[in-house]
């Protein structure tokens, strides 16, 4: 990497801001932007091209699996903080499910110096809502919250919190120090032994099936919690048409709950198990075209808020087996901009300012993160992303940045290009390559 | 045909009637003393079955033998499956052995289709988890033919018009998702009698018809043809109790008095009696039960000849 003390001048890129779409330069120094405008100049900067490029602010990821500690086989903070910088994030919220679990303040302490010392993006811990994930009693979310990792989301993702009353008590808790409880939304009575979304293919497949009702009653219950208790709700992954109507309905009361919705529930259906190939095995399972219409129309209007990748990398051999023997999970980090140009863009259901919004902003928002999500603007972080949505479409390579090779998108040929990253002034990626 | 028999949809029309008239010249070799061709003779079969499946296993393995091919029984009990191996590693062990074809039965759906991307040989699906049982369907159309056709009068000939009801636990059993694909294929009219939790949600979209009632399917049923149910399902719900069950769904004497003169009764085994099936009506002359064994090995050979492509056709005929 340069050092941070070079200034880099970002020549021609068009700017996504809300309404108009301009050309302009940007002059990066010391971690800020310091000027925007066209004809700039600068003695000693570094010159970036960037003609026919997109600038976006740094995008920020909700919910990434970075599987260190315990899982370095799949995946390191060092391998998935790559494979971040090199899908455009300059931060992404690494989940709690670890081995051990980041339920304690010296795990999560343990995870934010491993993202400082890897520097290729923000690591920002999320702790878990119960003592290893177990459903039972609460993690001790304050002493994290006070901890060096500060953290503010708490999720027991790969896991419900399925009792109502552990659920209403996390919710309330967590206001003392402005948290928000990020649930995974998944009935476990109603989803035991389930491989496939409940319908037409799980029925023909012979694959136990995972209805849609198993994730809508718990949204639909934990949208009433929050609002009857006045707290933070975020709900992960959400993955059908019905999820998204009962997220509209409980945010046109006013209640404070958001959403994301991952690159693959915007793209991939159900269907595609028909092959068995566990690839696609992902927890929650892909659903219908109809449900991914509706989910990309939710992300259009702004039911849902933000996208997130669910990034879960597995090793080879947890995927090259029996379907229901699999493991759940896909990668997404470094195509996850291009499956949203592809799905919101190119469908014209959204414009840049509004890729911006739901890939940094709104992200970033949601999980308090100071310091990303900044529309670009003099003054503000120097975190930002060159994209050319102008790059023909390639074939998704499976070997990548990340550890692990698990992609659905695999040989799916892709929009866009990723050309650089900056993280507080300073390049991450350059030339679509780790700087 | 396709390579390998993976599910009964990858059979046409024209698929399927090659395979019966073949196990209908096949099946006169039973009735001599030598049972034997030299047809595969130097092809290796592998019985590759990580489920406990005598009756299943036995039958592949006549079948394979009768047509002088090498069997090699590789159950996963006591094998380096035991251990932790890999479906993947089974595969390329088999793959290293040179099977020819490798018939496989395992508790994962889906296990054959995957089976098949790591070897070169042909792979038969014995039943794989609650998505198929493709032999078991072709053995039960055999059974139907010649019941319902009369013999070798059925050569040639579809299953066209002939109403078949399938009772019981469709949502978990292979043998019905392998047998509404294949019997619809061949003309005849399928229904699914069962409870209303025992059939997939979108049972609508199968080529079939759907009765929550069978007392008003049995009169027009040519075929009736009984699934196992597993007692275990009722602890998820899915039926109060066993007696509950048997009185709403299960084939005793008095219902089957309400079936046509003709009508058969199926069943692909093995039986709960006094569960879906009364004794006196698995011992009846309607049964089919014992023949559907029996036509079981014939209706194998003609799949593992087919598929093997066997040079020296049987002149059993003559």
């Amino acid at each position: 990497m340069s050092p941070a003390s070079t200034s880099w001048l970002i020549r021609g890129a068009e700017v996504a801001g809300p309404g108009d779409r301009a050309v302009t330069d940007l002059l990066l120094a010391g971690g800020t932007i310091t000027a925007i405008g066209a004809g700039l100049s600068e003695a000693g900067a570094r010159v970036v091209d960037a003609g026919g490029l997109m600038a976006l602010p740094g995008l920020v990821d909700l919910h990434t699996h970075l599987r260190e500690p315990g899982r370095e086989d799949a995946e390191t903070v060092e391998t998935g903080t790559r494979a971040a910088a090199l899908g455009g994030f300059t931060a992404v919220h690494a989940m709690a499910n670890t081995e051990p679990v980041a339920d304690t303040a010296g795990v999560v302490e343990q995870v934010w110096r491993l993202g400082r010392a890897a520097g290729y993006c923000d690591v920002q811990p999320v702790g878990a809502v119960t003592a290893g994930l177990a459903g039972t009693r609460l993690a001790e979310l304050g002493t994290m919250a006070d901890s060096a990792a500060r953290v503010r989301v708490f999720s027991d993702d790969g896991r419900c919190v399925a009792d109502p009353l552990l659920m209403r008590r996390a919710l309330e808790y967590v206001k003392a120090f402005d948290g928000v409880i990020a649930q995974h939304a998944q009935d476990p009575r109603l989803t035991e032994g389930a491989q496939l979304n409940e319908g037409e293919i799980s029925g023909r497949l012979g694959l136990a099936g995972w209805p849609a009702v198993a994730e809508e009653a718990i949204i639909a219950r934990d949208c009433l919690l929050a609002a009857h208790v006045g707290s933070s709700l975020h709900v992960c992954h959400v993955s059908t048409a019905g999820s998204a109507e009962i997220i509209r309905w409980a945010k046109s009361k006013g209640w404070p709950v958001t959403a994301e919705v991952t690159p693959h529930h915007l793209l991939l259906t159900d269907e595609l198990a028909v092959g068995y190939d566990p690839v696609f095995k992902v927890n929650p399972p892909l659903r219908t075209a109809a449900d991914v219409a509706e989910l990309r129309r939710a992300l259009a209007d702004g039911t849902i808020d933000c996208v997130a990748t669910d990034h879960a990398p597995h090793p080879v051999e947890a995927k090259e087996t029996e379907w229901s023997e699999a493991a759940f999970g896909m990668t997404g980090l470094e195509t996850a901009l291009r499956v949203v140009q592809r799905a919101m863009v190119d469908t014209g259901l959204l414009d840049w300012a509004g890729v911006a919004d739901r890939m940094s902003v709104r992200p970033a928002r949601i999980g308090r993160l100071a310091g990303h999500g900044a529309l670009l603007a003099v003054g503000g972080p120097a975190n930002l992303t060159l994209y050319d949505p102008a790059a023909p479409a390639e074939a998704v390579s499976p070997a990548g940045a990340s550890k692990s090779r698990n992609t659905p998108f695999a040989g799916m040929p892709l929009p866009g290009r990723v050309v650089a990253t900056f993280l507080r002034g300073i390049p991450t990626v350059l030339d679509g390559k780790l700087a | 045909m396709k390579r390998h028999l993976i599910s009964a949809a990858d059979l046409s029309r024209g698929d399927a009637l090659l395979i019966l008239d073949t196990a209908e010249e096949l099946a006169s070799l039973a009735d001599r003393p030598i049972k034997k061709l030299p047809t595969l003779r130097g092809r290796t079969v592998v019985n590759l079955f990580f489920e406990d499946s005598t009756r299943t296993r036995i039958s592949f393995e006549a079948a394979a033998k009768r047509l002088s091919a090498d069997v090699i029984n590789f159950s996963a009990k006591g094998s380096s499956v035991a251990k932790g191996e890999s479906l993947k590693d089974t595969a390329l062990t088999l793959e290293a052995m040179g099977a020819d074809a490798v018939v496989i039965r395992h508790s994962a759906s889906g296990a054959a289709h995957r089976l098949a991307g790591w070897v070169r040989g042909s792979v038969v699906n014995a039943g794989d988890g609650t998505h198929e049982h493709p032999t078991q369907a072709l053995l039960d159309a055999f059974t139907i033919r010649r019941r319902l056709r009369g013999g070798r009068g059925g050569t040639g000939t579809g299953l066209d018009g002939i109403r078949v009801t399938i009772v019981g636990d469709v949502l978990h059993s292979r043998v019905a998702r392998s047998n509404v694909l294949l019997l619809s294929t061949l003309g005849a009219e399928v229904t699914l009698a069962a409870p209303p939790t025992l059939l997939p949600l979108a049972v609508d979209t199968w080529p079939c018809a759907v009765s929550y009632d069978l007392d008003t399917e049995l009169p027009k049923s040519d075929v009736v043809m009984m699934l196992r149910v597993q007692q275990e399902r009722m602890t998820a719900a899915y039926f109060p109790s066993v007696r509950e069950y048997s009185r709403r769904y299960g084939l005793d004497a008095a219902r089957m008095a309400r079936l046509p003169d003709h009508a058969i009764v199926m069943h692909p085994g093995p039986m709960n009696r006094g569960v879906e099936i009364a004794a006196e009506v698995a011992d009846s002359v309607r049964s089919t039960i014992v023949e559907q064994v029996a036509n079981g090995v014939t209706t194998r050979m003609a799949v593992l000849y087919l598929l093997l492509g066997g040079t020296e056709f049987p002149e059993v005929a003559a």
